[in-house]
């Protein structure tokens, strides 16, 4: 487990100030000017080796991201953009880094902006988010006017950093939908090829990455890239937030190592499972996305994304949501669904037309109002859903609905038995009343 | 193996596709037919309807072909070619599912749509669909949208393909339809559902690949089945575009636009598609002479009598006018007609035009062919609106600035063309910047018909053309200087020369009230109000201006109900087809002269329209080249100088267009459908805020 | 999600920004290139919400699309594609209440009961027009749930009973200051912190770092020698290991488990100090030839795999 002097965040909970000099004091914004000084490949390479995969779900390894950019600026502009929009349900660790510790990311900004030699940055920041914007537009003025960014600083790099919000779209948190938002339209990913890194905001040469794996990146190269990678099993390196939400006995966000057991993490922050170990039924370890696991599989697994992974779920954004045995699964389960179903941007048929199917089968199910056949009906339009989209929302709304049968389709099975019970037995009485 | 091939493998077959194919291109190209919605090759790809998936061999999910670039495939580890399957359960599956989906919320209305019978997911779903739905809960229900008097909605039925969206904003130009909301919500529709505005705005019909979009006149007429289907061509501007007229019994029901890379790609003004209501209504069907003031009918044998006795005059007393529409074939018999009563006076240009005379040909025609102003990189405007005067044209010039970097100038009204241009003024004062563009390798002058129509039009056509010299507008393989016409009769009848002889009166000397008596053929857009006593012999098939002012009226054939030879601006030479009799007793124009001839007493030297254009031919040779544009076959008579008089008048700008797009002619005023545009054009504000 | 339409009829014809409002969009369009100015759509929308009580009006999204030089299509695409500009009018306190499952499964329903209660069914509006409501989804503070977001600030842990007196002052006139209605420092546990108590994180030590480790180059003045550059990540070993609390327990592992080990290689293994599953799993290539050197099978290790079965295993194990 973690100690404190090995924590990135250390205003997580906002306990001090999150202004300049408090976060100059916690070492934000230290020998900066010496990692810009080391240019793109070296920084490349010290991300690499620190084994940081990205933070924003799909856990793609960022150094390696980097890369991708053109090695030359050609006519075209580098951007380097964070995906500030969260909104993966279950998902709240970039807010705490938003309005508590603005000045790593705001650094770390640079120094990715640097690497993949960029002189402007955007940060695209979810429009509910309005504090956390605030929060962040007073630690750029800061920044900027302690000379830390901007023309000519004292970091020796050009580099102009604006805050962009959007307006209620779980979409835009899709790179290239997310990008399409920047410039002015409706959040509908595009195709991809071109990728962002040959055609990105503007037609420009564009990096997408999370808060969390832009934020971090500072530290890492202060403390050294074996540090970060010394924590969690190999190939999945480094520190990570956790957000733990539902049925704990203390929901939080907290800085964890990579790999630590389900079981650790909601002992030693969570004040363990609501009623015990016991009433534990089934948890989302990564964000709604990601197909829901039954409590004999989470209990003791690592907490990472190899694991989750090769339980047919996954670590996502690492945002924890825990349920206990009062949960009516298939009402959660249904909710996420129309989640889906609401944040569809409705470009694609199999998307803008499933997810709705899937959400109304779902909630008839809720109720037992369904037949056996349709369960095996349900799995089918998952599957016609996922893999068949533009973009990786088909997937997230097919997984929820894959891992609900996967684990608890006794659960389904039971309550439409159970509606169908009374009602044979109400036709029973007509018939012996004739 | 070039390196702008490359290799794949399709279905078992090893091809080589250039490197810019899609891989929807490279599956057809090895024989391989790939559903599709949302996918059209005149507009940019937006890859959302998922039909057109296929199974990459060691892809993770399948791929949307349209969207998928073949030369960015990567080969095998082995290096051996990519190996893509378009048939098989994997991607049967995929495409039945994307099917279902389409279909779960799509009405079954079949029986009362108008796409019945031509509609993309009726035939894919035979292919893809199951035998019956899983989906039992309520369809979605989504309000129909107002988008005018052309495009009738029935928004349930849509599919979301946006290929609408993609056509206003990218093709048309307008940036007038979009969808709104989002996911299962989203909605195609106009800005507060305004009409569009865009002169193109039927094609979305068309491209609509279900019923959601309509033709609104057209609609419950006709099912596409009953209908009779000729190809012909447009007579609405002088771009001849490509058409099909449908009809049932002897009705035109409708037209649509059938592809000629040349012309009018696959495109239709909406002028063109929607006129041909108007070929149903104030219809001349019988011969009329007036008597005691009144236009009475009358048999083709007394409307011959009456003719022959306005025609025994002195020849200096008569003239022959040819109008906007008239085809080659009536302006050849009129005009030998004219020539055997000793009559000169003959032209068909508007009044006031000193051109066409004398000279070659390319002194009056566009010369550079419409696809040209794709491989140009300057096309100056002087005194013309392509958008009104060639819609379809105009189109082709967006896509060119808008992919191609063409660079547009304009000299004249400042007008909304769908596209930037640089301004060079009001007046032939702009004219002085023409000789400052001599930075493009492929320049394009283009000079409206109006601007001859203008005291000063010659000396501004030898300035223009002096100009396009010295720019290398002119150049070796390169006939970049030229006239846009609007009116389709216009070159036809300068073709055989329908100008005046020896002496003779021009079309203003001949309206001012001079003659006795005056053969209008058409001609319904000229003044006729400085006529004073001349008796008119009308020909023409609709009772507009020329009809009312007529004494003896003679009823032709309009372009539906013949097979005439039109020229079109470029110079083509193309043939209309006949979908249906002309109505009642009216004949075609040049058999109208030909007995006419016969009563005169100076009969004509053919007896059907093949001899006449026999003789045409022998007399003419290019008519001989049906189809083809000249282009750069008229270089060198492009080099001669041309012979401007008098100096152009710097103090009088070019004027905006004269009269309303949507009624420039006999048929478009007989039209309910025009009259509606031309009250919706008008009465519009444009939705765009800063234009 | 429903049908998004502008109420025309409330919007009346005219929209103008605020005086004060200049500088800010001064502010927002600053932000882009010149030529790309469209960008700003979204937040000049939002700004155009502040000014007209809460909601984008038709005049108001005109008005946007004016400034932006966009065709107004395009605008109205924008402003019903994203849910937060609201086409129809509000209360002065608008409700969004957060019902996704993070939420829901912490009492999500309870609040809308207490919305439905006070205020009617969502966008209606109350008669003193001071309070509306709709649900959301996820408004990304899912440990502080269930919540709600009242105009632009985040109202956490509540319960319905809380909720429902923050309801009644809000229509009484009365602020009510947003956070958490828990004694709770943040997203930090019910309960006080159980990370970040180290007071030698705060107090500027970490600023005696003289320079940055891994310098291409060896710094002069500093003691500790870079590390040896790195090529694959899974050989990245620790140059100063970080120092860590062992949540696994110590134990010897069974050996022969691994396919070619037999119980005569399990002795010799255990013989040179190695028990578990890890630490096969961890072996260099130079422990590798050390190993198969004392038992006498060169090649051994890599033909039979032991180390691909070792990670299979420790994973097996932390499972179990």
């Amino acid at each position: 487990m973690l100690q404190d002097k090995d924590r990135i965040f250390t205003n997580l909970y906002g306990t001090h100030a999150p202004d300049l000099e408090a976060a100059k004091q916690r070492g934000a914004w230290h020998l900066t000017r010496e990692m810009l000084a080391q240019g793109p490949d070296w920084l490349c390479d010290q991300v690499k080796q620190s084994g940081l995969r990205g933070r924003g779900g799909a856990g793609f390894p960022t150094g390696l991201k980097w890369t991708f950019m053109p090695k030359e600026v050609g006519e075209r502009p580098h951007y380097l953009v964070v995906n500030a929009d969260e909104s993966e349900p279950g998902t709240c660790k970039d807010r705490e880094i938003m309005r508590h510790d603005p000045h790593l990311l705001i650094e770390g900004c640079m120094v990715a902006s640097r690497a993949m030699r960029a002189h402007v940055c955007y940060v695209y920041i979810r429009g509910e988010y309005i504090a956390e914007r605030e929060a962040l537009e007073k630690a750029v003025r800061e920044a900027y006017e302690d000379r830390l960014i901007g023309k000519d600083n004292v970091n020796g790099w050009d580099f102009d950093l604006y805050v962009h919000h959007g307006a209620g779209a779980y979409i835009c948190g899709e790179e290239t939908a997310l990008l399409e938002s920047l410039e002015g339209k409706k959040g509908q990913p595009r195709l991809k090829p071109p990728f962002p890194a040959n055609a990105g905001l503007y037609g420009c040469p564009t990096t997408v990455n999370n808060v969390e794996s832009i934020a971090v990146v500072p530290t890492i190269l202060r403390r050294g890239a074996e540090w970060f990678a010394g924590f969690g099993r190999p190939n999945n390196c480094g520190t990570k937030l956790f957000c733990i939400s539902g049925h704990v006995n203390a929901p939080c966000n907290v800085e964890e190592e990579m790999s630590i057991s389900f079981r650790d993490l909601i002992e030693t922050h969570c004040g363990g499972i609501r009623g015990g170990w016991d009433n534990l039924k089934a948890v989302i370890p990564g964000g709604s996305s990601v197909p829901l696991l039954p409590a004999e599989q989470i209990m003791d697994a690592n907490m990472d994304f190899d694991t989750l992974r090769d339980l047919k779920s996954g670590l996502g954004t690492a945002a924890v949501i825990v349920m206990d045995k009062s949960t009516d699964l298939i009402r959660a389960i249904a909710r996420i669904s129309y989640f889906y179903k609401h944040e569809s941007c409705g470009q694609c048929t199999p998307c803008r037309e499933g997810t709705g199917w899937m959400w109304r089968v779902l909630q008839r199910m809720a109720k037992g109002e369904a037949e056996h056949a349709e369960i095996d009906m349900l799995l089918e339009v998952s599957h016609q859903v996922e893999g068949h989209t533009i973009c990786a929302l088909g997937d997230a709304a097919a997984w929820p609905v894959q891992g609900l049968i996967r684990h608890f389709r006794h659960e389904i099975e039971d309550r439409i038995t159970l509606y169908r019970t009374p009602r044979a037995l109400i036709q029973g009485a007509q018939v012996a009343a004739e | 193996m070039s390196n702008d091939q490359f290799k794949l493998n399709i279905d078992g077959r090893d091809i080589d596709v250039p490197r810019h194919y899609t891989l929807m291109q490279a599956c057809e190209a090895a024989g391989a037919e790939i559903p599709r919605f949302c996918y059209h090759e005149r507009l940019s790809v937006a890859g959302n309807c998922r039909m057109c998936l296929v199974e990459w061999q060691g892809a993770p999910k399948p791929i949307a072909s349209c969207a998928q670039t073949v030369g960015e495939m990567r080969p095998n580890p082995d290096g051996t070619a990519p190996v893509i399957r378009t048939q098989g359960d994997y991607v049967e599956k995929a495409r039945s599912g994307v099917m279902e989906f389409l279909l779960i919320n799509h009405p079954l209305d079949c029986p009362i749509c108008d796409q019945g019978g031509e509609c993309d997911l009726q035939d894919q779903a035979v292919a893809y669909g199951r035998s019956g739905s899983r989906y039992d809960l309520n369809k979605r229900a989504v309000e129909d949208k107002n988008m005018g008097p052309l495009v009738k909605t029935i928004m349930t039925r849509c599919i979301q393909c946006t290929r609408c969206v993609r056509f206003a904003a990218e093709v048309a130009g307008v940036e007038e339809l979009g969808m709104i909301s989002r996911g299962e919500s989203a909605e195609i529709t106009t800005y507060l559902e305004h009409s569009l505005t865009s002169e193109l705005s039927g094609n979305v019909i068309d491209l609509c690949p279900v019923g959601a979009l309509t033709s609104k006149p057209y609609a419950y007429n006709a099912r596409p089945w009953e209908l009779r289907k000729t190809t012909s061509i447009d007579v609405m501007d002088a771009m001849g575009s490509a058409i099909r007229v449908d009809a049932k019994g002897n009705a035109v029901m409708r037209i649509l636009p059938t592809v000629n890379e040349e012309v009018n790609e696959e495109w239709l003004s909406d002028k063109s598609r929607f006129v041909w209501d108007g070929l149903a209504r104030q219809r001349l069907d019988t011969p009329y002479v007036r008597r005691d003031g009144r236009l009475s009918p009358a048999s083709w044998g007394e409307a011959f009598v009456a003719v022959k006795d306005a025609l025994s005059g002195r020849p200096e007393a008569i003239g022959f006018i040819a109008g906007d529409l008239v085809e080659v074939e009536q302006a050849k018999a009129g005009l030998d007609l004219a020539r055997r009563l000793a009559v000169q006076n003959t032209d068909c240009r508007p009044a006031g035009a000193a051109y066409g005379v004398d000279g070659p040909r390319e002194q009056y025609l566009l010369n550079s062919s419409f696809m040209a102003v794709e491989e140009a990189d300057a096309l100056i405007l002087i005194g013309c609106n392509p958008r009104q005067d060639a819609a379809v044209w105009n189109a082709r010039i967006r896509k060119a600035w808008l992919w191609n970097d063409l660079k547009v100038h304009l000299i004249g009204d400042p007008v909304d063309l769908t596209y930037d241009y640089d301004h060079l003024g009001t007046g032939p004062e702009g004219l002085a910047a023409l000789d400052t563009l001599s930075g493009a390798s492929r320049p394009m002058i283009v000079v409206g018909e109006d601007v001859l129509l203008r005291p000063d039009g010659q000396a501004i056509l030898a300035a223009a053309h002096a100009a396009a010299l010295n720019i290398g507008a002119i150049q070796d393989g390169w006939a970049g200087f030229g006239v846009l016409h609007n009116a389709a009769g216009r070159v036809g009848a300068l073709d055989v020369g329908f100008v005046p002889g020896p002496g003779g009166l021009d079309t203003a000397g001949m309206l001012s009230g001079k003659l006795d008596t005056l053969v209008l053929m058409g001609g319904d857009e000229l003044d006729l109000s400085g006529l004073g006593t001349t008796k008119v012999i009308y020909i023409g098939h609709h009772g507009d201006a020329g009809a009312a002012r007529a004494d003896i009226i003679l009823p032709c054939a309009a372009y539906t109900e013949m097979s005439a030879t039109y020229v079109n601006t470029e110079g083509r030479v193309q043939m209309t087809r006949a979908a249906v009799e002309p109505k009642g007793e009216a004949r075609e124009g040049w058999a109208i002269f030909r007995a006419m001839s016969d009563s005169l007493g100076h009969t004509l030297p053919y007896d059907t329209a093949d001899a006449l254009r026999e003789g045409l031919r022998a007399e003419r040779p290019h008519f001989a080249g049906l189809g083809f544009a000249p282009a750069e076959a008229g270089v060198e008579a492009l080099r001669a100088p041309m012979a401007g008089t008098g100096t152009p008048d710097l103090a009088v700008p070019f004027g905006a267009r004269r009269g309303d797009f949507y009624l420039t002619n006999p048929i478009a005023r007989a039209s309910k459908t025009m009259a509606e545009c031309s009250l919706q054009h008008r009465g519009l504000e444009t939705a765009v805020a800063a234009e | 999600m429903a049908l998004r339409r502008f109420d025309l009829e409330a919007g009346g014809t005219d929209f103008s920004f605020a005086p004060e409002t200049e500088d800010k969009i001064a502010f927002w369009l600053g932000k882009y290139p010149s030529e790309k100015k469209r960008s700003a759509v979204i937040p000049l929308l939002w700004l155009a919400q502040k000014d007209n009580a809460g909601w984008l009006s038709e005049p108001a999204m005109r008005a946007v699309a004016d400034r932006l030089e966009m065709p107004y299509i395009r605008v109205y695409e924008v402003a019903t594609f994203y849910t937060m500009f609201r086409l129809r009018p509000v209360g002065r306190h608008h409700i969004q209440l957060c019902g996704t499952t993070p939420c829901m499964l912490r009492g999500a329903h309870d609040l809308k009961e207490v919305c439905r209660d006070r205020i009617g069914e969502p966008f209606a509006i109350t008669d003193d027009a001071r309070l509306s409501w709709e649900e959301v989804e996820c408004l990304g503070a899912c440990v502080n749930a269930p919540m709600v977001q009242i105009n632009d600030y985040y109202y956490e842990d509540l319960t319905p009973e809380r909720f429902a007196s923050v309801l009644d002052q809000l229509r009484n006139g009365v602020d009510v200051a947003p956070g958490t209605f828990v004694d709770r420092q943040r997203s930090a546990p019910l309960g006080g912190a159980t990370s970040l108590l180290d007071a030698g994180l705060f107090d500027g030590s970490r600023l005696a770092q003289a320079h940055l480790p891994n310098l291409p180059e060896p710094v002069t003045d500093t003691a500790q020698p870079a590390a040896p550059a790195r090529t694959t990540l899974i050989d990245v070993q620790p140059g100063p290991p970080p120092e860590r609390v062992e949540t696994a327990s110590e134990r010897v592992d069974d050996l022969r488990k691994i396919k070619g080990i037999g119980p005569k290689a399990v002795t010799q293994l255990q013989a040179l100090g190695i028990y578990q599953f890890a630490q096969i799993a961890a072996w260099s290539p130079a422990d590798v030839s050390r190993i198969e050197a004392a038992l006498s099978g060169a090649g051994r290790v890599g033909r039979e795999d032991w180390i691909a079965q070792a990670r299979l295993l420790v994973q097996a194990n932390k499972e179990a």
